[in-house]
């Protein structure tokens, strides 16, 4: 996905010598092509990330479309007040990419588990929040923000859901995906656990339940019109995120289909329940640590529509 | 402009009474900050900074950010008094539905180039429109003011790294070094001496003035860059609560508000001077 973003960020860099990459000191054999071959407009800030977006704010009010690069929390919380103050307050073209959502880096520990960015990251105004689920929608994700001016924040994630470009279809940011169509639940998952919602839905289609899933990978602005409409044709919606539960997808999600009057179904938040992880291990062991896989998925779903189902 | 001293002795008085008023009005805090930068700010808006107060956003412009944000009470004196606004607006400072904020905001308001109010934003910025001119090979400068206090926040230090590794040379911070913070004096809160070398040794070009002194500023920002290839840093010893006596060196002005008895002697002090 990291790779499939920078690879698009070069095309684009090419056309439009406003791009610039600004790198917080990480993205070692990621970024070496990109800086060699745009040495104008590549700059490692160093380990430095308050000065990074403050300085890519500079830039961006003088004309450019500044890229701001680092792992995890380190481009968004540890300089959360320069991106409020400093490129929302003043509509800055500041893009902000954080590789390694989630659990992408699980086992380096707690520090560089990003579980809560979605949710932080999205209370800011004017910002647009993208979690792409795949290396097309990065690299679509990518196109889409440096030709759409004001501050945005793209999640790269370790793991894709693979889904891939399919035919006719093009990248709109502010629109979901409907990657499966089914009558009994719809599973809306943002990332590349996506791609464990494509699983779960597999598995439930062996045991007769039909699940729609829908890869949400714009945040926001929210296709609130798109949510609601899916949510309108089942009797239950699952929201599933490599995040913590509160104020994520899920949060989204539920406030969006409250707010429409949608009634009559049952919910349910998948995600991580409001806590920090301090277990060792990779993306894929972590999520079945914390209930994220398709396993535990379905064994949600079954357990909801049970309840659901119920006089 | 003529660089003598006149004018920007005649700008430094306005912008004092227009701050005691504006503070008095809006029952506000920080005019002992405001008072501490204004000979600074009167030097810089009256002799130095290359504007067009009829076309703010005039791309030659010299930037300007004040990283204090807190007195920006004394910018938006010296905009109006330079023409970027009427001096009538400034009464609506700090009132309900006005666009003049506490902390300087650019939102509505004409020439101002970047809001803060949180310390330790503005050189940041100012770094990263400096690179921008240097990219872009503009003659126009960048001036940041910063306070003392305002050292004390590591994301500085930062773009102070950033700016030297950079050769920044047309970028311009002035510390308003007054010596008192929020609470007490700056070596009692957490030492910055010594503060001049700590600017040297991150490899600025470092001048130290009499913040007070128009024709010492005069000379100061008639001299820049002071080293070709290294950002310049004036700082600037001043007083904090400059111009009114009762006010000087008082940590109390940081954050009362001339009211009553005081803000009648702060009249008569100013005005006959």
């Amino acid at each position: 996905m990291r790779d499939a973003a920078i690879k698009r960020l070069s095309d684009i860099a090419v056309q439009n010598p406003k791009v610039m990459l600004v790198t917080g000191d990480l993205g070692f054999g990621v970024l070496t092509t990109f800086a060699q071959n745009f040495p104008r407009q590549y700059i490692n800030a160093g380990v430095a990330e308050q000065n990074m977006t403050a300085m890519a704010c500079g830039l961006a009010l003088e004309g450019r479309c500044v890229f701001t690069y680092s792992i995890a929390n380190f481009p968004t919380l540890r300089c959360l007040e320069q991106i409020r103050n400093d490129v929302c307050y003043h509509d800055a073209n500041v893009k902000i990419i954080a590789i390694g959502g989630g659990f992408s880096y699980g086992q380096l520990g707690m520090s560089h588990h990003a579980t809560e960015d979605i949710a932080i990251l999205r209370a800011l105004p004017n910002i647009t929040v993208v979690v792409p689920s795949d290396e097309w929608s990065a690299a679509g994700a990518i196109a889409a923000l440096a030709s759409t001016p004001g501050p945005a924040y793209l999640r790269l994630d370790k793991s894709s859901s693979r889904v891939g470009e399919r035919a006719g279809e093009t990248f709109v940011l502010g629109k979901i995906r409907q990657l499966r169509d089914g009558d009994d639940i719809a599973l809306f998952a943002t990332g590349g656990i996506v791609g464990e919602a494509l699983q779960a839905a597999d598995l439930l289609a062996a045991q007769g339940i039909g699940a729609t899933v829908i890869d949400v990978h714009t945040i926001k602005p929210l296709d609130k019109d798109g949510i609601v409409a899916v949510a309108r044709r089942t009797r239950a919606v699952v929201t599933i995120e490599e995040h913590n539960v509160i104020g994520g997808l899920g949060g989204a999600v539920a406030e969006t289909l409250l707010e429409a009057g949608v009634s009559g179904i049952s919910f349910r938040r998948i995600g991580l329940q409001d806590q920090y992880s301090s277990v060792v291990g990779d993306q894929g062991y972590l999520r079945r640590v914390y209930h994220l896989d398709a396993p535990a998925i379905v064994a949600s779903v079954i357990d909801l529509l049970s309840h659901n189902s119920k006089p | 402009m003529a660089l003598d001293s006149s004018y920007t002795l005649k700008l430094a008085s306005a912008i004092r009474r227009h701050a005691v008023e504006m503070t008095h009005l809006g029952n506000s805090s920080h005019i002992g900050s405001i008072l501490s930068m204004t000979d600074i700010i009167a030097v810089l808006y009256g002799a130095i900074l290359n504007l067009r107060p009829d076309e703010p956003r005039w791309p030659k412009r010299d930037r300007f950010i004040l990283s204090k944000g807190h007195a920006g009470a004394g910018i938006y004196a010296a905009l109006a008094e330079r023409g970027f606004f009427s001096t009538d607006r400034l009464a609506e400072h700090y009132s309900n539905g006005s666009i003049f904020s506490g902390h300087v905001s650019h939102k509505g308001v004409p020439g101002v180039e970047f809001s803060t109010g949180s310390l330790g934003h503005g050189l940041g910025v100012a770094t990263g429109m400096a690179l921008a001119g240097k990219l872009d090979a503009c003659e126009h400068r960048v001036f940041a003011v910063l306070s003392d206090g305002e050292c004390d926040e590591g994301s500085n230090w930062e773009a102070i790294l950033f700016a030297a590794h950079h050769g920044l040379d047309n970028l311009i911070a002035v510390v308003d070094h007054n010596k008192l913070q929020s609470l007490a004096t700056c070596q009692e809160t957490l030492g910055l001496e010594p503060f001049a070398d700590k600017w040297r040794s991150f490899g600025w070009a470092v001048l130290e003035v009499d913040g007070h002194d128009h024709v010492a500023l005069l000379n100061a920002f008639t001299s820049l860059p002071f080293v070709s290839g290294k950002p310049s840093v004036v700082i600037a010893h001043t007083i904090k609560g400059k111009g009114v006596s009762f006010m000087e060196n008082q940590v109390l002005w940081h954050y009362r508000s001339p009211q009553g008895d005081e803000y009648q002697a702060a009249v008569k002090e100013l005005e006959s001077k």
